[in-house]
Order: structure tokens, then C-alpha cells, then sequence
């Protein structure tokens, strides 16, 4: 920004005050839209998943978003709609959308997404946090989407480039039945490309026994092979994933959706402020922040951070903004985040965990981009056929 | 520096081993619970001090007997006795303090809670909690006006600096600022504010008459991607001459002209450059460095780095006694 814009937003903004509280001038209502199918039984239903994944986030952004605001004389507010079928949650949509709301955060999958886009119209700007489909950042892009979870393929290249970096680069990969998991594994062999590691083998997963009972005995014969430096599992929903580690024909590491694995977001990231995020969070929801909610709390402060500068809650004042030079997310990951002009998506350091400690952060140094490292993650702007920024 | 040195060869030649005559630095190591006390004229570790949980700003008393330390974890501020290098006392502090600043009435300190949004000003002779003022998400840096006027506490999150008037403890004014201002640092006549921000990669120059913003500075240090660039310390020289900027992971010092505001140099240091200070007559700068967990000395003539002194885990915040 240059100074004389920036000595104009900052008179424009600071205000003489004896209180903090303001009478609020400016409402920025945004839409949260959930619908997370059932993913059927798992064999590994041990720990669930928690159901308020993602809203939880939405709302602690909107805290977030409000103590600014109560500054600058903005108010936002949520509203939230954890819907049980694809209908309802398009029913909410259509009703949010009536009701005058034009900014939303939506979390369900890829094709409740683009039915979602498709009927959203000019005035309307729409965040993904919910759908990791890579087919949405590579063809099927939308004008008005943003993206603040990560794609498969830019979490299964921070686990190839830290593989690469490792020298394991011979590799066992176990695929489960789902399209999510296809999804994934689709992205690893992408990866595995890329980052030069070779999958000696590719099996799908196909037994249907109870592996709490069974797994050290199924799960060594499954994995016989001459050798490999790490199994790789693709298991997104944590089906028979959880006991694949120590059961391997060798003694090997475990990677991928279980084991060590890259995500989004993950409780035992601490760094760079991130424990205050986490504490805010736990105090809120009484449990541990998941990527989902980073995700969703990524998209409210990434328009709060717009509202902040422009005082307007205008869907395309804000969408021009998060894509000029003056938007940055300051988002507990170590760098300034941005989005990828050519489909939307948020750059963003990828941690790789075990469920109880950082392992590393990818992009990794050595791995080089002549425009920002970030963009070793995922399908780079000559991969992807969208522009939707022209 | 002549007393200096008479002091210490005194103190050599007649075997005295009096803490308070050796010239030293102090250093919070993050993730150690220690501080680290360097002596300036070898430049060395002379001795490691146990204390609370994760310190992490740490400053002098005005009458330089005493050092106060946010012990971030146990929720409390603890008072060092720089005479006999013992934690003597506790202050309340609300929650999570990281960073404070003291008036110079060497009575009320400044305290931002990161946790809660709120600084809190404590007594530190009553130990009574004089006023919480609401502020943004993460307050982190905390300044006080060497005049007394204005404490400025910065808001990471909510990426403002917050003017508290010091006689009403009310917030005056709000200024936006780039992404998670980290540290706010005052010249010495009290007319030029100097705030960092870190994610925002700038400093802020701010007129405190006018509590306008006239200047805002970044850093392009050479063969570091941009997005390293994250401003965090500053130290100003009190002739006006420089100002210096930690640049956190960009591993680098920026020299900055006070005046003109231009970049003259960037000094390589350890890793994760967080916090530095000046020594007594201003001719070496200490740096400390959380990464690569040493603290590095800067000779401000020169403007060479001439040493790195190992310290503890994670060395956040360094200070150095003028009076020893």
C-alpha cells in the first residue's frame, strides 16, 4: 500500500474515542452453511470426530472479527445452519440468500458446493471450507469461491516433499474404497511424481474384517513386499487407517491420513501465536480446534481483515480486496497467507503431525517457486485451467 | 565505559564476586523457565537463573534494583532483586502477560493479557490492580511515553495500536496498523512512535503530537523470500542516529536512519531475531535470537555483528542494566 492510500485508510478509521463501544454503523452478517454426509461405520470409531466441526470456528472468528469491530463501529453475526440432508442444506442457502445475506462459509461436499455456487449469483461471495476435491481448483472453479481448506493434492505434496527430504522415497500406498479416499490417493501418485518417490505398491484396501480383533494378524500379510522405506495410507474418514502403524510386514513408518499426517490444522501446532488461537478456541467449544474449523475461522477473519481496511461488507469490494496486494491473513502458520488469484484457494503452510506432536512444516526450504514457496503446495497456476480473476 | 572498566579490574584484582559490579544483559529463555545473565565486558553466560513459567518480556525498574518478568504460564509478573539475583515477590497480572511496560513514575505497570483482550495496570508498591481496559484479540506490545503521557498497547489480531490515556486509563485513540503489530517503541523526547508488524512485514512512524501516522517503512532484505520479513523488536540509539529492527525468520537487523527512515543495512544474526537492546554507552547491541536459541552482539560503530553468546531454549526478551 502505499503511504498516502494508507494515511487515508488510517484517518478514515481511527477514531476519537472514550470508550471502546461504538454505536455500530456498519452490519456484516455471513451465512454458515454445514452438511456433512454420513460416513458410515468405521471400524475405528474409538475416538469420534466431533459433529460441531467447522462451526465452532465460524464462530470463534466472529468473536474475533467483533473485537475489531467494536473499534471501528462494525458488528458482524452469524447465521448458522448445520443442515441433514443436501436439501436442507440448499433450502438454508436460498433462505440465507432472501433473508439479504451475501457473504457465506460453507462446509459440505464438492457437488453440494457447486449447486450452491451455481445459484449464487453476482452479489454473492462464497467460501469453501469443507471440500479438499482438487477438481475444484483445476476445471471446475467458480467466480465467487474461495477456497480456505486445503486441496488433497496440497497436503499430499508437503507429505512428498517431506518423503524427499527424508530420502524415503519407496513406498507402499493402501487405498480404501471411498471417492475420498480415491480423491487422496489420486493426489499422493501426483505427488509421488512430482517429488520423485517411487509406490512399489498400490493396493486397494478391500478386507471387511473387524481389525480390532484381527489387525496384527491381517495387516503384516497385507503388507508383504521385498521392500519400502513407508507404508502410505489413504483413509480419509479413519476407517481401518488407525491400525495399520506397528502392524506392517517390516518395520516401517506409517504416513498419510493416519500415522503422520499432513493437515490443515491440528491441536499441537503452538508457534507463531498459534497457542493463543488454540486456547481461545478450547475456551470456546470445550474441545480441540480442527482443520475444519481453521478453515472456516480462515474465511470469516479473512473478510474481516477486508472489512477492517475497506469499511464496506460489499461482497465485490471484499473479493477485489483478499485478491490485491493489500490483503494478507495474519493466521498463525508462520507466513502472511494469501489467495491464489487463478482459483481462489489460500496459500498456506501445511503441518505434518502424529497425533501428539509436530513432526515438521512443509513447503520445505529447496523446494523453489520464482513467486512464493507456498505455491510448491497444490496445482500451480500453469496446472490449473482456471482464471477467475481473467 | 572508563568506570566501567575500573570497577571490574577493581573488582578482579581484590577478588570480589558482588553480582551487582559485573556489566550484565539479561536474557528470558522461553522454553527453559530460565533467565540467562551475559556479562558485557566478556561477553559471556555468568550465571542461569531459575524462574517462572515460560518468561518472556522482562524489563528494569526505573531506579534499575529491580527486574520484572512475565512469567507467562503461571499468570503472574515476578520481581528479581538484581542485588542479590533472587525472585523476592509476585505481582498480579491477569492472565497470560507477555509483554509489559512501567511508567516512569516506577509505580504503574503496564500489562497486556494475551488471552483475555485486556491490559491490566497494576501498583507495583500496592500490588493493587488499578484498571482493566478492554482492548483487541492478543494484546502483545506494551509502550509507556518516556513523558508519562501515553501507554500504547498493540492488538495482534485485531491489528490496532491502542492509545491509553495514563491519568484516565481510558483508550483515547485507535490506530490501524499493518497485520499483528508486535512491539511499539518511543524516541526519546517522546514526539515519534515507532511500531512493528510482524505478518504486515512494516513499521509504523507515528506522530504522537498529531497521533497520526506519517511514515510506514518495509524491508526487502536481500536472498530472504518476502514473506520471511517479519518486523518485531525495535531499539532506538538515544542521539537519534538509528533505529534497529529484529526481523524475526528473515534471520537479518535492519539499520534504519531515525531520521530519514531509510534502510542503510541488514545484519545477519540467529535465527528467529525477536528482541534487542542497547548497553549502557550504546556502543554494542544485543539481539536475542529464539531459534537458533544464542544471543548475538552488534557493534553499533561498525555495524558488524562481532559475536553470538549461547544462551537457553528459545531466548525471548534481553535487557541490560545501565547502572552495573
Amino acid at each position: 500500500m502505499s503511504f498516502l492510500s494508507r494515511t487515508a485508510a488510517t484517518s478514515l478509521v481511527t477514531l476519537a474515542l472514550t470508550s471502546p463501544i461504538k454505536a455500530e454503523s456498519l452490519d456484516v452478517q455471513i451465512g454458515y452453511l454445514q452438511w456433512v454426509p454420513d460416513q458410515g461405520p468405521v471400524l475405528s470409531n474409538v475416538i469420534p470426530e466431533p459433529e460441531d466441526a467447522g462451526l465452532r470456528g465460524a464462530e470463534l472468528a466472529i468473536n474475533d472479527n467483533s473485537t475489531t469491530g467494536k473499534f471501528l463501529g462494525q458488528a458482524y453475526s452469524l447465521r448458522s445452519e448445520v443442515a441433514d440432508s443436501e436439501e436442507a442444506a440448499i433450502a438454508a442457502f436460498d433462505a440465507m440468500r432472501e433473508s439479504g445475506i451475501e457473504l457465506f462459509v460453507v462446509n459440505a461436499p464438492a457437488q453440494t458446493l457447486k449447486t450452491i455456487t451455481g445459484k449464487s449469483g453476482d452479489n454473492t461471495l462464497v467460501f469453501n471450507a469443507g471440500a479438499k476435491d482438487d477438481a475444484l481448483r483445476t476445471g471446475q472453479c467458480h467466480v465467487n469461491l474461495l477456497h480456505t481448506i486445503p486441496s488433497y493434492s496440497m497436503l499430499t505434496d508437503a507429505l512428498g516433499q517431506w518423503l524427499n527430504k527424508r530420502r524415503w522415497d519407496e513406498v507402499f500406498l493402501i487405498t480404501g474404497p471411498t471417492e475420498a479416499d480415491k480423491g487422496w490417493a489420486d493426489a499422493f501418485r501426483r505427488s509421488a511424481k512430482r517429488f520423485g518417490l517411487e509406490i512399489v505398491e498400490d493396493k486397494p484396501w478391500t478386507f471387511d474384517a473387524d481389525l480390532r480383533r484381527t489387525a496384527s494378524k491381517e495387516l503384516p500379510l497385507f503388507t508383504q513386499a521385498s521392500d519400502y522405506d513407508a507404508v502410505v495410507v489413504a483413509d480419509v474418514r479413519g476407517d481401518f487407517g488407525e491400525y495399520v502403524p506397528f502392524n506392517t510386514w517390516l518395520p516401517r513408518p506409517v504416513v498419510g491420513t493416519q500415522g503422520m499426517s499432513p493437515v490443515t490444522w491440528h491441536r499441537v501446532v503452538e508457534s507463531w501465536g498459534a497457542a493463543q488461537l488454540q486456547n481461545r478456541f478450547r475456551e470456546l467449544a470445550g474441545r480441540d480446534m480442527n482443520g475444519e474449523d481453521y478453515a472456516a475461522w480462515a474465511a470469516i477473519r479473512s473478510m474481516g481483515t477486508a472489512v477492517t481496511d475497506l469499511n464496506s461488507a460489499h461482497p465485490t469490494d471484499i473479493r477485489n480486496f483478499l485478491f490485491s496486494d493489500k490483503f494478507q491473513l495474519a493466521a498463525f502458520k508462520g507466513r502472511k497467507l494469501t489467495f491464489r488469484d487463478w482459483n481462489g484457494q489460500l496459500r498456506q503452510p501445511i503441518p505434518l503431525v502424529h497425533p501428539r506432536g509436530l513432526v515438521a512444516r512443509a513447503p520445505f526450504e529447496g523446494f523453489l517457486h520464482p513467486n512464493t514457496e507456498m505455491d510448491t503446495l497444490g496445482f500451480d497456476r500453469p496446472e490449473s485451467e482456471c482464471r477467475i480473476n481473467g | 565505559m572508563k568506570t566501567l572498566f575500573k570497577q571490574t579490574a577493581l573488582a578482579a584484582m581484590i577478588g570480589l564476586s558482588t553480582p551487582a559490579l559485573a556489566s550484565v544483559a539479561y536474557v528470558s529463555n522461553e522454553k527453559d523457565n530460565t533467565l540467562s545473565v551475559i556479562d558485557t565486558e566478556t561477553q559471556e553466560v555468568i550465571e542461569t537463573i531459575s524462574v517462572g513459567q515460560r518468561p518472556r518480556g522482562i524489563l528494569l525498574s526505573k531506579d534499575f534494583t529491580k527486574l520484572y518478568i512475565c512469567a507467562s504460564d503461571d499468570d503472574t509478573v515476578q520481581v528479581l532483586d538484581l542485588a542479590t539475583r533472587k525472585i523476592v515477590d509476585t505481582l498480579p497480572s491477569g492472565e497470560d502477560p507477555e509483554q509489559f511496560a512501567l511508567h516512569p513514575n516506577n509505580k504503574h505497570l503496564y500489562i497486556a493479557n494475551e488471552d483475555d483482550a485486556i491490559v491490566t495496570v497494576v501498583d507495583v508498591d500496592t500490588k493493587d490492580v488499578l484498571a482493566q481496559i478492554d482492548v483487541g484479540i492478543e494484546p502483545e506490545g506494551m509502550a509507556v511515553s518516556p513523558d508519562g503521557k501515553w501507554a500504547v498497547n498493540t492488538s495482534e489480531t485485531t491489528s490496532m495500536l491502542h492509545w491509553i490515556n495514563t491519568e484516565t486509563f481510558e483508550i483515547e485513540k485507535n490506530i490501524v496498523v499493518g497485520q499483528r503489530p508486535r512491539h511499539v517503541e518511543f524516541s526519546k523526547d517522546s514526539k515519534i512512535a515507532w511500531a512493528s508488524a510482524e505478518i504486515g512485514g512494516t513499521v509504523h512512524i507515528i506522530d504522537v503530537d498529531n497521533l497520526e501516522q506519517i511514515h510506514e517503512m518495509s524491508f526487502k532484505v536481500p536472498g530472504v523470500n518476502q514473506d520471511r520479513v517479519q518486523p518485531v523488536g525495535i531499539e532506538l540509539t538515544s542521539n537519534g542516529k538509528y533505529a534497529f529492527v529484529a526481523l524475526g525468520p528473515s534471520n537479518h537487523v535492519a539499520v534504519v536512519d531515525a531520521q530519514t527512515y531509510e534502510v542503510l543495512d541488514y545484519l545477519l544474526v540467529g535465527a528467529r531475531v525477536w528482541q534487542l537492546d542497547l548497553d549502557k554507552d550504546e556502543k554494542h547491541l544485543y539481539t536475542t535470537n529464539g531459534v537458533s536459541g544464542d544471543v548475538s552482539v552488534i557493534d553499533v560503530e561498525d555495524l558488524k555483528v562481532i559475536k553470538s553468546i549461547k544462551v537457553g531454549r528459545y531466548p525471548w526478551g534481553v535487557v541490560i542494566d545501565p547502572t552495573s
